[in-house]
């Protein structure tokens, strides 16, 4: 354990970060056992006070409240658009760069397509057209994230197709599904993975970012929609916006750590270079 | 609050009505001028206000530029063909009425020296100023004023068209009298005649088939005070004086320019450091009110709303169960506490609703009380009513669709959703966008909503169509939610006709009570727009038209 800390101290960091926000997720409804949104107290009262530890906002809700029930909202956004859009970009990815040809052109001008547009300008198109809601932001972000994922694939499958033990397998008569499956995809999963958990960051980021403008679902209390209520009152309660966007940030930040962790975790050239 | 952008606007309510008119001949009526008013034309204090301000020691100065903000952009600069508040605010200074609205809603001469009103109240004899030129130099005539009412007005403004289509006839005896002759007598006709409603235009430059897309409307010609020189789209628009303004040695500042900032924070700032010197309306956040409101160079006030007079309130559709029920509506009113919503939402811009009229307007009744504030009453209520909570406190869902204006509606939304929990009714949120709810409410495709309306001074232009059951169709700005009580009807056709001020009152009194009973809104909070001022400018809000006043005696000291 000591020597894993020590030879990957940004993972690290990164998973104590993020396993401490899931644990803040997870026991929210045990410290904070009512909804977010009640009004509790008198609204604009400081951290510290003595009914709000973090401080209530403009109706007078419980920022902490807020924070650690938000939590959840963050993580399972981001972790559900991730795998929604992991789905998208491995299988079309897969697609193009397996059978390659036509199929690849028209897979990759597709992509293409998604990326020409400013990802978070489609993200919000999509939410407002589809009415703000839970699912259409999960969706919103899995359809503008997928075009990375799609690449990466495409590219280390149309590496690994020309390598020797790919051919081997195909000699033998594998069927092109079992090649996939079981030769290609193991080998293409490393890269995949790394850009994974940059994603969930992202999407955590992008879903702040929409109930920030105010396209967030008006049923889940989020982070983003905390920064955004507070931002008009920040002249009487700096907390209700700097609170939730400091929680934000440190997840964003152990996201990102992970996944700079992870990515030299699983190249070994990489790993050999980070050890002391 | 047809769109987006407007936050007030003349056409209210009366611009959904897709060009239906109430039918005029319905039924016989006559029409009663407030005694008031009367008064006042007979006097006719054109110079009351300055007065009144040499009476405080200060003398009016000539000369300054006055420098404002805007916010938003106005589309046109005509009066007539936009009617929302940005645009009045403008064109205000350019077209005059025939006479505007003091404080208490009394009449206040400008362009008609003075008026009287027959006893059937039918026929409306008014002498109009001799020596008012127009911009291009032609005399304003009797002409242009019957011009302005049966073609102008009654083709561009569906509001005016519900008052003007009363008219039978309208007639010049000379050059500065009008005679207006109704079908019947109609109550509300003056809120009608008046202030932004209907303004004066040129018949010499209107007199065309195309009024909207007439080329002088990108140079008004007008009687007032300010010309405008230039607008420079995006960036600001400049009004100067009128040298050859009908009022001796009025107005008196030299110009008045109107900056256009789209950012709120850099309005805030241009308020803050005194690069304008008046705002008002939609340029300053609410929630910075409380600083401005400290800051010692400056006043600001919230009059100049009591002829708009928004109310806001919560639209029910009475359709969906159990919200068809008198006991669960008065329940959620219970709940609501209106002191909370007016304090921490709204930082005291405006008072707490008493019933479905405003302070200001005419024959409000200060005896009607909403139920007050009291949870433990509402969940009993509720408890009689049959909506048991279930086990985890539950009694039903409701669904809620805020109002997508800005921010601080969203906040009421939220403080309604967390008011309702505590009486066991759950709200689940339905977002959409401005041109969505509109479309929604209109479809009644909605099961609660925010709305806030304007009352123009009288029940009868304001309110009615929200209350009556003959307006319960698909347009927006209606009875949308479905509510039909035949006394209601009775009461406001009747106030509609009704010629002795005391008679209307005892019909419009009865008719809060039945609204508060009945609850088919629960009415939330009369708002005002502050207006900031820096404390040299004097004699910003004269009249019920606020920032929409002609100006014509506001001066720098």
């Amino acid at each position: 354990m000591k020597s894993f800390v020590r030879r990957f101290p940004r993972m690290a960091i990164g998973s104590a970060i993020i396993l401490a926000v899931i644990a803040m997720a997870a026991t929210a409804p045990i410290f904070f056992p009512f909804s977010p949104w009640d009004m509790r107290g008198s609204p604009f009262e400081p951290p510290g006070s003595p009914d709000f530890l973090l401080g209530s906002d403009a109706l007078g809700r419980d920022i902490a409240a807020g924070i650690a029930h938000g939590a959840w909202v963050s993580l399972m956004i981001g972790g559900i658009s991730t795998m929604a859009s992991l789905g998208i970009g491995v299988s079309l990815g897969a697609l193009a760069g397996y059978v390659g040809g036509r199929v690849d052109d028209a897979v990759m001008r597709f992509a293409e397509f998604f990326q020409t547009i400013p990802s978070f300008l489609l993200a919000i198109l999509l939410v407002a057209i589809f009415r703000p809601s839970i699912f259409s932001i999960i969706a919103a972000i899995a359809l503008v994230s997928w075009p990375p994922v799609a690449r990466v694939v495409r590219a280390e499958f149309l590496s690994l197709r020309k390598r020797e033990f790919v051919q081997a397998a195909e000699v033998l008569g594998v069927s092109h599904m079992r090649v996939v499956w079981q030769t290609l995809l193991p080998n293409a999963l490393p890269p995949v993975i790394v850009l994974g958990s940059l994603m969930v960051a992202n999407a955590v980021l992008t879903e702040s970012a929409l109930s920030f403008l105010g396209l967030g679902d008006a049923n889940w209390m989020s982070w983003g929609f905390l920064v955004g209520s507070g931002r008009s009152v920040i002249r009487i309660g700096w907390w209700i916006s700097v609170l939730p966007g400091v929680a934000i940030f440190i997840t964003v930040l152990g996201l990102n750590l992970l996944g700079e962790g992870l990515q030299t975790w699983l190249n070994p050239r990489l790993s050999k270079r980070d050890m002391p | 609050m047809s769109d987006f952008t407007s936050w007030w606007s003349e056409e209210t309510g009366a611009q959904e009505l897709n060009g239906d008119i109430r039918s005029p001949a319905s039924g016989p009526s006559r029409r009663a001028l407030l005694k008031a008013g009367v008064a006042a034309a007979a006097v006719a204090p054109f110079l009351m206000r300055v007065d009144d301000a040499i009476a405080q020691g200060i003398t009016p100065k000539r000369g300054g530029t006055l420098t404002s903000l805007l916010t938003p952009e106005p589309p046109v600069l005509m009066i007539g063909v936009n009617a929302q508040g940005p645009t009045l605010t403008v064109v205000s200074k350019i077209f005059q009425p025939l006479f505007t609205y003091s404080p208490t809603l009394d009449f206040v001469p400008v362009l008609a020296k003075s008026w009287t009103i027959s006893d059937d109240k039918k026929v409306y004899t008014f002498r109009l100023q001799e020596n008012v030129k127009f911009h291009d130099g032609q005399p304003m005539t009797a002409d242009d004023v019957i011009f302005s009412a049966m073609k102008f007005w009654m083709t561009l403004s569906l509001r005016a068209r519900i008052v003007f289509a009363r008219i039978e006839k309208a007639e010049a005896t000379d050059p500065y009298t009008v005679v207006i002759t109704l079908k019947e007598s109609y109550a509300p006709f003056m809120y009608g005649f008046g202030g932004t409603g209907f303004t004066i235009v040129p018949k010499h430059l209107y007199d065309v088939a195309d009024l909207r897309n007439n080329p002088n409307n990108a140079k008004p010609v007008g009687t007032g005070p300010f010309k405008l020189v230039e607008w420079q789209r995006g960036s600001f628009i400049r009004l100067r004086r009128n040298e050859d303004y009908w009022k001796p040695n009025q107005p008196y500042l030299d110009e008045i320019v109107y900056r256009i900032v789209p950012d709120s924070q850099s309005r805030a700032v241009a308020l803050q450091s005194g690069q304008v010197q008046l705002a008002g309306g939609n340029d300053i956040e609410p929630f910075d009110l409380p600083r401005f409101q400290a800051q010692s160079n400056l006043s600001v006030t919230l009059k100049g709303w009591e002829y708009y007079g928004p109310l806001a309130w919560i639209d029910i559709n009475k359709r969906v169960k159990p919200l068809d029920d008198v006991r669960v509506r008065r329940a959620m009113s219970m709940a609501l506490d209106r002191n909370f919503i007016l304090q921490k939402l709204w930082f005291n811009s405006g008072k707490v609703a008493t019933g479905p009229m405003c302070e200001t307007t005419k024959f409000y009744d200060a005896t009607v009380k909403l139920p007050p504030f009291d949870i433990a009453a509402a969940n009993k209520l509720l408890d009689e009513a049959g909506h048991k909570a279930d086990g985890s406190g539950i009694r039903f869902t409701i669904r809620h669709m805020p109002l997508p204006y800005g921010e601080v509606w969203t906040r009421l939304s939220e403080y309604f959703r967390a008011s309702m929990q505590k009486i066991g009714i759950n709200v689940t949120m339905d977002t959409t966008d401005a041109g969505g709810h509109t479309a929604r409410m209109a479809k009644w495709d909605y099961e609660t909503s925010i709305n806030y309306i304007y009352q123009v001074g009288d029940a009868n232009i304001g309110l009615e169509q929200y209350f009556t059951s003959e307006n319960i169709r698909n347009v927006a700005f209606n009875n949308v939610g479905g509510y039909s009580n035949p006394r209601v009807d009775e009461l406001l056709a009747k106030s509609r006709y009704a010629t002795d001020p005391a008679e209307r009152q005892k019909l419009l009194s009865e008719f809060q009570r039945i609204a508060v009973d009945d609850m088919p809104y629960l009415f939330l909070i009369q708002m005002s727009f502050p207006t900031y001022t820096t404390k040299r400018l004097n004699n910003v809000i004269t009249t019920a038209m606020g920032i929409s006043g002609d100006f014509d005696d506001v001066f720098l000291a």
